[in-house]
């Protein structure tokens, strides 16, 4: 979905976000309360300059509106591949974002997430993921890898790759998959506005993503394991 | 420098050095048979272990949780159980508080395998990595496998509070040949060693303060940087709004560097390093004496 679509579908008129480039920022109105919006647009590579710019704008929330809910839109097609990133240390930009992001959930903001367009590995990791909850569009797409880059990496057939992922949510892209695993709590369908409200109301504080995969059956074994530590 | 090479040591062989002798407890061992319930079905070997050893052991006397991903296995990907290891261990540190966590990093980040529950899981991981620092529980990341740590682990050391490496050690997000794949040869020739070390390797983090301290590939300085950190009562970079602005500033001043030409070249001259181009040359002992003299860039 386009963002302009989405915003509106969320707030009317009523809110200040822009477009800058591929960052997308500003504020909206919803239920009475003004809320923070951050993320990004045209399937963004998240190089150190883009989480820079949004670290910013969670930096910026936290000094000057103290527990103003932030929701973070996404749309990004990964980390950016170039070598001038990785000179600069991209790592240690997308774990400052996501330093910025799990900061403010300890300070009593909520954060939620909402892939709306596509979400990939590390654009995902330090945004989406890190939030109290991730939600997602239905048409959205989120993935690792698309199946033919995974198959020259692990030589395993595209077509078994393909067969496999139809029972077996680890593998392939997907909105539903993600649901299973507990990545993404749940899909937004129907009216948005609801949707968020709901989400404002219910998105858990602590991670609960373990449990939600080992109930919906898509990620049996984490939670378990996490418990049997626990036990050793 | 005559002592046992860190690089070429397994996971468990590295906490044997590293820690007190007989004294690491490991948790979830091999003969508890813990493993990937996906690589079966691909045709994969899977291993009892899922690639990372966890317990406790003791350090100069001080017990420590610790962590070892093993490279040998599957590039110490992250998958469902091998991040769920490291999240348990996490988790137990939050309720038992010892006096530090030890990761010995070495990993391609996400297990492609896997890789929707893998992406999960490293994300799971930096939560309870920052839950257990929000609890005064440092975290320390060493760093020196020959697969380095990559991805999705990448992120999780930035997100620890203290991080050691070796000079042959590489820290990063996305290999080389990734980027080479996507954008090709000119842009980063991952078969060019010299240029793939100076851009992600351990001299060129500890000059940029990516990472803290930088030893030799040898189990000993491993080991006299982890008991040195344990011991600093500094070692707490509690995470606050002012912390994170510093951070922000400085990584902001990054930025300013061209990409027209960006080589670690440019930076280290950038941090005023005298004679850069001969940083590839030296050894770890003449890189960490350079650090006093740079400004800006470090951390």
């Amino acid at each position: 979905m386009e963002w302009h679509t989405l915003t509106e579908q969320l707030f009317g008129t009523d809110h200040h976000i822009a477009e800058d480039g591929d960052l997308l920022h500003g504020e909206a109105t919803f239920e009475g309360q003004t809320i923070t919006v951050v993320g990004t647009t045209h399937h963004a590579p998240i190089g150190l300059a883009m989480a820079l710019a949004q670290a910013r704008v969670v930096l910026d929330t936290l000094h000057h509106h103290p527990g103003r809910t932030i929701l973070l839109l996404i749309d990004t097609q990964g980390q950016q591949l170039r070598l001038r990133d990785e000179l600069l240390g991209i790592n240690r930009g997308m774990a400052h974002l996501g330093c910025c992001i799990d900061l403010a959930r300890r300070l009593g903001h909520r954060v939620i997430g909402l892939v709306y367009d596509q979400a990939l590995s590390g654009g995902f990791i330090t945004s989406g993921l890190i939030a109290d909850a991730c939600y997602a569009l239905p048409e959205a797409e989120i993935r690792v890898m698309r199946i033919p880059a995974m198959s020259r990496v692990t030589k395993i057939s595209e077509e078994r790759l393909t067969e496999l992922s139809k029972d077996n949510p680890v593998f392939a892209p997907g909105v539903g998959n993600y649901v299973a695993m507990g990545g993404v709590r749940n899909v937004w369908d129907g009216d948005l506005r609801t949707c968020l409200a709901e989400a404002l109301r219910c998105a858990p504080t602590t991670d609960e993503r373990a449990l939600d995969g080992a109930v919906r059956g898509g990620r049996r074994l984490a939670a378990s394991v996490v418990q049997q530590v626990l036990a050793a | 420098m005559n002592g046992v090479s860190f690089a070429e040591c397994s996971a468990r062989e590295r906490i044997a050095l590293l820690f007190d002798a007989g004294s690491f407890q490991e948790w979830l061992p091999p003969a508890a048979r813990v493993m990937s319930p996906h690589l079966a079905q691909l045709g994969v070997p899977a291993a009892f272990d899922d690639g990372i050893a966890i317990g406790q052991a003791l350090l100069d006397g001080e017990c420590l949780f610790v962590a070892a991903q093993e490279g040998q296995f599957m590039g110490g990907g992250v998958g469902e159980v091998h991040g769920a290891k490291l999240t348990g261990l996490l988790q137990r540190a939050l309720r038992d508080r010892p006096k530090a966590v030890v990761l010995l990093a070495e990993s391609g980040g996400v297990r492609l395998h896997e890789a929707n529950a893998g992406l999960i899981a490293v994300s799971e991981v930096m939560r309870a990595v920052l839950d257990v620092r929000a609890a005064g529980v440092p975290v320390i990341v060493l760093i020196g496998g020959a697969n380095g740590c990559f991805g999705g682990m990448g992120i999780v050391a930035r997100c620890a509070d203290h991080i050691v490496m070796s000079d042959i050690a590489r820290l990063s997000m996305s290999g080389p040949e990734v980027i080479e794949a996507s954008h090709g040869v000119e842009e980063f020739d991952s078969r060019d060693r010299a240029l793939v070390w100076r851009t992600t390797g351990g001299k060129h983090r500890f000059l940029t303060g990516d990472c803290d301290v930088l030893v030799d590939d040898d189990v000993a300085s491993f080991r006299a940087a982890a008991v040195a950190a344990v011991q600093d009562s500094g070692i707490c970079r509690a995470v606050s709004r002012e912390s994170l602005e510093l951070e922000h500033a400085e990584l902001s001043r990054r930025l300013d560097l061209k990409s027209e030409g960006a080589d670690a070249l440019s930076v280290w001259q950038r941090l005023g390093v005298v004679d850069a181009a001969r940083i590839p040359e030296l050894d770890a002992d003449a890189v960490r004496a350079l650090r006093p003299a740079v400004a800006g860039m470090a951390g």
